[in-house]
């Protein structure tokens, strides 16, 4: 046993996990800015300042690509680092070379990727935007990442593989399935940025939304899952609710996933049976996602008072309350009768933030309070800012989304209402000037989500510098 | 029997083929899991994964099935 001897941070690569923990805190309030200015663009146009670089068109992607592959990336690559180590008691394989080389590649990458955006270049590709060359390096890292994982796990000193590291193996399979395919490109030079997809007309929007809903399940579901699993009985202080579910939780989500991709194009040109059997399997979906919901929140079955103690768990019961949230209004948004109402709308967007903010940033805010302290061998600087910041981000998320309801559905049936000839009833800028107030309430959102990140950037700032200072970090050591 | 397997080959069937293969598999693995109570427990014992590496639960863990 290699943990039997000596401090943890010296048998495990911790160096790593570190590193990337705090590229997500930076991508996050850089990602998490970038979506505030844009939705504040939307409800005060004058902020675009006839500026092209910083107009919605260019900054929209600067934000996804921020806070899904900057933020969510490098917390991934930092709990999956740290959960594959832990849980198989053996450092990282790999050397010191190989997990750094994913570090800068995943990094510079999305750099090159937003200073891209920001100058005009892009493949126009949602959640993929970045050119062929960027799309390369990218696959570089990740062949790097799941070697690392894998050979991690080949060495490990446990019999068992714990559930959680399934979920990033299929997390990191998934990804590179989707990236590659979905990024098949031809460059018109190698010294030039453009290319072309390999795909054209209803076929490149399947592949496309292949690729951007099996993003959503693969990368901000499965993985985020595979966190979750391991960090809530961590800070529960008992095992997961149902081992047994876990895997069919694991098992019903790998299978039912990769088809319901189509389910963002109905009423479109794509064949209709497709569309049909995205629908039927989204509603499918349901299932496996609240069986891992109430396996999560079970866990804490016999130590509910942790729910008024313990701010990280109420960070981590919280994200599951969302995930349970936002896997029953997708189904039901993948209906088409329903979509026939949705799509196109702020709904939608409303909808995916119950995700992203409510789901992935909270159960990765709740892990970073966790895990932060012990890779740097001391306690957490203050929890009441821990508390501060569960109640900034939980005001913020649900103030967006009821915002976004009510401009979402309102839109909807505005552009669908007819008069009594059979015109439409209202023009388009009617509708703009109806979702005037909830855009403004979506920027304030996104300002107190914003607020309460900078909060725990403060916080861990503070953790971080007290543990580098050596007496103290003595007096505080801690497993 | 030359019928079934002209069928299966059949690549207009694939979706029916993926359907069955998926559906039979997933079956398969509920079956597993829920289908032996021994098997139930042993499973569930994995559930303590995560706090085997508490400096406390060390000795647990020998137990538990670590490989060494």
């Amino acid at each position: 046993m290699t943990h039997s001897t000596g401090s943890k941070a010296e048998q495990y690569n911790y160096d790593i996990v570190k590193k990337f923990a705090i590229m997500a805190l930076f991508w996050g309030l850089a990602g998490m800015t970038a979506g505030t200015y844009i939705a504040s663009e939307l409800a005060w146009p004058f902020l675009n300042f006839d500026i092209a670089q910083i107009t919605f068109g260019r900054l929209r992607p600067l934000h996804t690509s921020g806070v899904i592959f900057g933020f969510g990336g490098n917390a991934l690559f930092a709990t999956s680092f740290y959960i594959v180590q832990r849980t198989c008691h053996v450092r990282l394989w790999g050397g010191k070379l190989l997990p750094e080389l994913t570090f800068w590649g995943w990094n510079i990458a999305i750099a090159l990727g937003g200073i891209g955006y920001v100058m005009g270049i892009t493949q126009a590709r949602e959640y993929a935007e970045p050119e062929w060359y960027v799309d390369i390096l990218i696959t570089l890292v990740w062949v790097i990442y799941f070697l690392i994982y894998t050979m991690t796990l080949v060495k490990r000193k446990v019999q068992h593989i714990y559930v959680a590291n399934w979920f990033f193996m299929s997390f990191i399979l998934a990804t590179a399935l989707l990236h590659i395919f979905n990024n098949l490109a031809v460059p018109v030079s190698f010294t030039g940025t453009k290319s072309y997809s390999l795909f054209a007309g209803a076929q490149d929007a399947m592949t496309q939304w292949w690729y951007g809903h099996n993003a959503v399940g693969f990368f901000l579901t499965a993985a985020f899952l595979g966190m979750m699993y391991y960090f809530v009985p961590k800070q529960a202080g008992r095992p997961v609710y149902s081992y047994r579910l876990s895997i069919v939780h694991f098992w019903a989500l790998s299978f039912m996933y990769m088809w319901v991709g189509t389910h963002h194009l109905h009423w479109t040109a794509i064949p209709d049976w497709t569309s049909s059997l995205a629908a039927a399997f989204s509603i499918l979906l349901l299932m496996p996602s609240w069986g891992g919901m109430i396996n999560g929140i079970m866990t804490l079955s016999g130590a509910w008072d942790k729910l008024r103690s313990d701010p990280i768990m109420m960070f981590l019961i919280t994200s599951l309350s969302f995930y349970g949230m936002s896997t029953f209004e997708g189904p039901m948004m993948a209906l088409k009768s329903v979509n026939a109402l949705s799509h196109y709308t702020d709904w939608t967007v409303g909808h995916v933030h119950s995700g992203a903010l409510g789901w992935v940033a909270m159960v990765s805010f709740g892990s970073f309070y966790h895990m932060i302290p012990k890779v740097w061998n001391t306690t957490l600087y203050s929890v009441t800012l821990v508390y501060v910041h569960f109640f900034l981000a939980t005001i913020g998320i649900l103030l967006y989304i009821t915002a976004l309801w009510v401009s979402g559905i309102g839109q909807g049936l505005m552009l669908r209402a007819f008069d009594e000839y059979g015109n439409l009833k209202y023009t388009f800028i009617d509708t703009v000037l109806f979702m005037h107030g909830p855009l403004v309430a979506r920027a304030i959102a996104g300002m107190f989500f914003v607020t309460g990140l900078l909060v725990m950037i403060y916080n861990i700032t503070k953790t971080i510098s007290q543990a580098n200072k050596p007496v103290k970090s003595n007096a505080t050591a801690q497993a | 029997m030359e019928g079934i397997v002209d069928w299966f080959m059949d690549l207009s069937n694939s979706k029916s083929v993926g359907l069955v293969i998926f559906f039979v598999t997933f079956v398969a693995i509920i079956i597993y899991v829920y289908g032996s109570k021994k098997r139930s427990e042993r499973l569930e014992t994995y559930r303590d994964i995560p706090f085997l590496d508490d400096e406390d639960n060390l000795k647990a863990s020998f137990k538990k099935g670590e490989k060494e």
